[in-house]
């Protein structure tokens, strides 16, 4: 990262237009637009999007109707990733030959098109080493197909296909560590997002498109619709998710990890839990051990990461 | 059919598909082993890494991948070719139906083998049948040379304004991909001449943004599917013209249909790919002791040569349409279905049935065809079909 970076301290520095149109169907309270709103501003020059099948696509697309300003591309669910490859690949080799300007690769796939259907696709991609950037929008479920568990789907969430039942209380299974699969395949730069902390968010993206080769960013968004929440409460729950340790912010750089909040005294993970229909089993009695668990889930990973950033506890 | 323009040279099927996409100065490959392809994108690797081909070589890590790479990379504007057969085939289905959606112009080789199970690696037409709805342009090789000139003519028919849709060449696995013949290559200027590179059109471009693939629904999908099968069937005649352009450039004939002894013939024999040639020998044969035998086969598969079909089966009493595939349940295989579909409503009309054969790389011996003239010649004289479908070749 040896080139000047316009990295910023404040929101007011954040370019005002706008390459995203008003107008899309993406549900109140949701957290997708702000990414999409604030990659296209933190990196200008040509650039084209790529977006596997998900909310954003079906929210911003609807025949004959678009909300993009830049070159949009959308192929199937699995295969973002690869053809993003292909794109990639077709403009490095015209701009050999024909002289042609090679934008900037965009790819963004929810954790269902990631962590799931897409992983090897994603691995690939990653793996041939494509100029692009990778963007994650999680929001922990199959929500377009309306909230069914992927393996993005944090322990205890209830989903349509993980219920919080009489006998087995939501899911059971930890979530997947897309940063750490991002990393095993030598990525130079990987990072979380959360849409609390956008100064952080658009900072992470200026960087991720500063460097030639792969990156992978995970972004967690809010979904009022599939988590059972208040629309107005999206942020207020996605800043308690980074202030419980359940959502660490943190990044993977020139090898090195940092953890960008560092959470000295960490919030109740209640607090987070109880705005949100899809975790409030978990606070009924009976699933107490669940909780616990989940809790132990929680603090193993914070202390996974300060040993990653090389912080003494 | 080693005449016309060209240097003479020996290579096998696959070698001279790869020879042809090196010559069509490809931009971007995306491919997956699987046999009997693999030699095709492997000699395009070396031609590659060699500085022979000023090309991008991505070693994608499934079939799905390659065809998804490859639709990404061809609306990017660049010339693109994949290679496969059978499972890759299979695993490429749904996106089949994009790369003709999003009017891309993919030339994909299929070196056709044998759906599993059980596994086999040799020659059905499988996976040609299954690529048949999905709006792509199908030829059939018959030998090495139709390999290698329907591989060049793909990309200029493809990469055609009026066209616009992905091609496949298929070229039956083993006996084609793998055989060694002698061909008549073009020499590099010549191809260029033939096949200038790709002028794209709508490709991906920062400074006019388009959205490529969006949501549609029940207020337009139908619209575009129309449209779509509009085009489809506007592009017949163009192809035709590419077909006779490339002919007189090369001094070797390419019509959709090829047919033989047909101007007399009572009885003939309907079958595709390196069968062909077998069948025909075997008419010819049987001509000479005065039987009045034919034969015909498609060059293109799809769009299918209906029109022509129907001039070609006036006068024949019976016509026996060989399939080296099956589909489960239905009232024929795969072509039969299109021949009997095609010719339904024709005042004049041969009795038909179909022939099963080859399955799995079983080799359809001269004395096979002699069978399937005989059961012609049969149905001709009761004047009636007994058996709508047979199988040859096959233990019973």
């Amino acid at each position: 990262m040896e080139k000047e970076l316009k990295l910023i301290k404040s929101i007011k520095e954040i370019p005002i237009r706008e390459d995203f149109a008003p107008g899309h169907r993406l549900c109140t309270g949701c957290g997708i637009p702000q990414l999409v709103r604030m990659v296209l501003k933190a990196i200008p020059g040509p650039k084209v999007v790529v977006n596997a099948t998900g909310c954003l696509e079906v929210a911003t697309t609807i025949f004959p109707y678009t909300s993009w300003k830049v070159p949009w591309v959308h192929n199937a669910f699995e295969n973002a990733a690869a053809t993003a490859s292909g794109i990639e690949a077709a403009f490095r080799i015209l701009e050999k030959k024909r002289g042609i300007k090679r934008p900037k690769i965009i790819v963004f796939g929810g954790d269902g098109g990631t962590f799931d259907i897409g992983l090897q696709a994603l691995s690939g991609a990653l793996e041939r080493g494509h100029d692009l950037i990778y963007i994650c929008y999680d929001n922990e479920a199959y929500m377009n197909t309306g909230i069914q568990r992927s393996s993005a789907t944090p322990k205890g969430a209830a989903t349509t296909t993980s219920p919080a039942g009489r006998v087995i209380p939501g899911k059971l299974e930890r979530k997947k560590d897309l940063i750490g699969i991002a990393v095993a395949h030598g990525v130079k730069y990987a990072a979380t997002m959360n849409p609390a902390y956008p100064i952080d968010m658009y900072n992470k993206i200026v960087k991720a498109a500063s460097i030639e080769g792969p990156t992978v960013l995970h972004y967690f968004t809010p979904c009022p619709t599939g988590w059972r929440a208040d629309p107005s409460k999206s942020i207020e729950i996605a800043r308690l998710a980074v202030l419980t340790r359940i959502w660490p912010l943190y990044e993977y750089e020139d090898g090195k990890y940092k953890i960008n909040v560092l959470v000295k005294k960490p919030r109740p993970v209640e607090e987070y839990f109880k705005l949100q229909g899809r975790f409030r089993h978990l606070l009924d009695p009976k699933n107490k051990w669940l909780l616990e668990e989940i809790k132990r889930d929680i603090e193993e990973n914070w202390r996974r990461l300060l040993r990653l950033a090389g912080i003494e506890e | 059919m080693t005449e016309g323009r060209g240097k003479p040279v020996g290579l096998s099927g696959d070698l001279a598909v790869a020879y042809a996409v090196k010559q069509a100065d490809v931009d971007v490959i995306a491919a997956y082993p699987i046999t009997p392809q693999t030699i095709i994108v492997e000699k395009l690797a070396e031609y590659v890494n060699d500085g022979e081909l000023n090309a991008a070589f991505v070693p994608v890590e499934s079939e799905h991948s390659a065809l998804s790479a490859v639709v990404g990379a061809s609306l990017a504007g660049a010339r693109v070719f994949t290679a496969t057969a059978s499972q890759g085939l299979a695993l490429m289905y749904e996106i089949l139906w994009i790369a003709s959606g999003l009017r891309t112009t993919v030339v994909m080789a299929l070196a056709n083998r044998a759906l599993s199970p059980n596994i086999n690696i040799h020659c059905s037409h499988d996976d040609a049948y299954a690529a048949r709805d999905a709006g792509w342009i199908q030829f059939f090789a018959e030998n090495v040379q139709e390999a290698y000139d329907l591989t060049l003519l793909a990309f200029r028919v493809s990469e055609d304004k009026k066209v616009l849709f992905p091609s496949i060449i298929n070229l039956d696995g083993f006996i084609l991909s793998h055989s060694l013949e002698r061909l008549l290559v073009l020499d590099d200027k010549e191809v260029k001449e033939f096949l200038p590179p790709k002028e794209p059109v709508n490709p991906i471009d920062p400074d006019n943004p388009k959205t490529y693939g969006p949501l549609d629904l029940y207020d337009y999908y139908i619209e575009h599917k129309r449209q779509q099968a509009e085009h489809f069937k506007a592009s017949y005649p163009r192809i035709l013209e590419l077909m006779r352009e490339f002919s007189e450039f090369a001094g070797r004939e390419y019509k959709p249909i090829k047919t033989y002894g047909l101007e007399d013939a009572e009885v003939a024999i309907m079958i595709l790919g390196s069968s062909a040639g077998t069948a025909r020998y075997v008419a010819r044969k049987l001509r000479a002791k005065g039987e009045k035998v034919g034969v015909i086969s498609l060059t293109l598969y799809r769009p299918f040569p209906v029109n022509e079909l129907l001039e070609a089966v006036k006068g024949l009493k019976a016509l026996a349409v060989m399939d080296r595939s099956y589909s489960f349940g239905s009232p024929g295989a795969q072509l039969f279905m299109d021949v009997t579909a095609a010719l339904i409503n024709a005042k004049e009309k041969p009795l038909m049935f179909n022939v099963i054969y080859g399955l799995g790389g079983r080799d359809l011996m001269p004395d096979h065809i002699v069978q399937v003239f005989e059961m012609a010649k049969q149905v001709a004289k009761e004047g009636e079909v007994k058996e709508a479908q047979v199988w040859v070749g096959v233990r019973e």
